[in-house]
């Protein structure tokens, strides 16, 4: 049962795994303001469909990880993540019934809350710049979010379909 | 609605417990953002984590640096030897150039002595490759592919072939992270090498711009003024080239005007970048002596 348990685990560290690369991966200029959140959007999903395995502890591990990558204040990607994943878990059942374009909607939403925390943490630690570069990733994010379900789906199928 | 009828009596257990956990983990998290920027007490953890993390770079670089080796190999010999024939003309010109400028050095060196004047620093610079460039546009930072085994320290200054990039804020065991000068966060001591007028370049986020924000309205300074490194923050070496100013707005109602320069490197094309390994310390031991 535990070697069951440690094979369904592994596509979804590699799902993470794969999100921190893409979140460090070099992209062109005028590309990278519209860099989706690629590790928000893979704990959304993963969270919402295993919150049981995947829940806030993830979140900040990953966060923290992700905030050493990218070399940004210490916790800042750690809790923004806390948030946005208890509200996940939170409304899973809500969250697994949506239609796709309900949840894009929703994901957006989750997206933007993520910022305004990062913006707001910026804030205090008095890194300024133009409000406007906060909006690339959200938008990005929900308009990939439909694709993404598509992929994480299928690699569901290959975990067996959680509990 | 099988699911939610077996979910949720345990989502109804696990509510409080979760909210307690993001309690927990949000202070915990605050506590770190408070401690990282106040001071840099947690560099050892961000080094341990750090070493976590190469292996996903290693891995993120490697196609670039695969499609880099194949066009290199896929060259013609015809463009081979014109690169050649190029660089070596180049190499004549630096050549003839280094020549004077090792007499003038000794010249300098010479003055400097008559005037007892502690001995002009002189520079050892090593080549470094970058390894990924930071995706996030409120931190200009780059990491790069040397690190404490090659003798890499924080603080330490980084140019190209045209000017100063940036400095190292973290090393690692094998690779290190380095602030550029566009990054928001960052100032650096400058002078206006024209008139020597000293004043600091902020960084602002963006690639072809630094902000000049503690110029009177009534300094002397003019579009196409060099700034040079002042070397009074101790970080940089003094004399190498930042910036050349842009555009400079002087607002009679306003005690500062408003100027910007354009950095002399060229911070988003950067592949390779130089160390520099100031020696002046040992010079001044030598000295002492």
């Amino acid at each position: 049962m535990i070697a069951g348990r440690a094979s369904r685990r592994l596509p979804v560290i590699a799902c993470i795994a794969a999100a921190l690369m893409l979140a460090i991966a070099p992209m062109p200029d005028w590309a990278s303001p519209f860099r989706p959140d690629w590790v928000t959007l893979t704990l959304i999903y993963w969270t919402m469909i295993l919150p049981r395995t995947y829940s806030i502890g993830t979140a900040w591990i990953v966060g923290i990880v992700l905030d050493v990558a990218q070399g940004t204040l210490l916790g800042q990607h750690a809790i923004a993540l806390c948030f946005v994943v208890y509200i996940t878990v939170k409304f899973h059942l809500q969250f697994r019934v949506f239609p796709v374009s309900q949840m894009s909607a929703t994901v957006f939403a989750l997206l933007a809350f993520y910022q305004f925390i990062l913006f707001w943490i910026n804030g205090v630690a008095g890194v300024t710049t133009s409000a406007n570069i906060y909006w690339g990733p959200v938008v990005s994010g929900a308009l990939i979010w439909p694709l993404l379900t598509l992929f994480f789906g299928g690699v569901r199928v290959r975990v067996g379909s959680g509990h | 609605m099988v699911t939610a009828r077996t979910s949720s009596p345990h989502l109804s257990q696990r509510t409080p417990a979760l909210g307690l956990r993001l309690l927990l983990l949000a202070s915990l998290s605050i506590l770190i953002l408070v401690v990282d920027h106040r001071e840099n007490h947690l560099d050892a953890v961000r080094r341990a984590i750090g070493a976590t993390v190469y292996p996903l770079r290693v891995v993120v670089d490697a196609p670039v640096a695969m499609w880099r080796w194949i066009r290199e190999s896929g060259e013609t010999r015809n463009e081979l030897r014109l690169e050649n024939s190029r660089l070596n003309a180049e190499r004549l010109l630096t050549h003839a150039r280094l020549q004077r400028y090792s007499a003038l050095e000794s010249e300098n060196a010479r003055l400097r002595a008559m005037l007892e004047a502690r001995t002009q620093v002189k520079d050892e610079v090593r080549v470094a490759g970058i390894m990924s460039v930071s995706a996030n546009p409120f931190r200009h930072v780059l990491v790069i592919d040397k690190g404490q085994n090659d003798g890499v320290y924080d603080g330490q200054a980084m140019i190209d072939a045209n000017g100063v990039i940036g400095q190292v804020t973290e090393t690692g065991l094998f690779s290190a992270q380095a602030v550029l000068i566009s990054d928001p966060d960052h100032a650096l001591p400058v002078e206006i090498n024209r008139n020597g007028l000293r004043t600091i370049a902020v960084g602002t986020g963006e690639f072809n711009r630094l902000d000049l924000p503690f110029l009177p309205n009534s300094a002397d300074v003019i579009e196409g003024d060099l700034l040079v490194t002042s070397g009074l923050g101790g970080a940089f070496p003094a004399g190498y080239p930042v910036a050349l100013v842009d555009s400079v707005t002087r607002i009679p109602q306003e005690p500062f005007a408003a100027v910007s320069a354009k950095p002399a490197a060229k911070l988003d094309q950067v592949r390779e970048i130089m160390l520099i390994w100031s020696i002046a310390d040992e010079d001044e031991a030598e000295t002492g002596e």
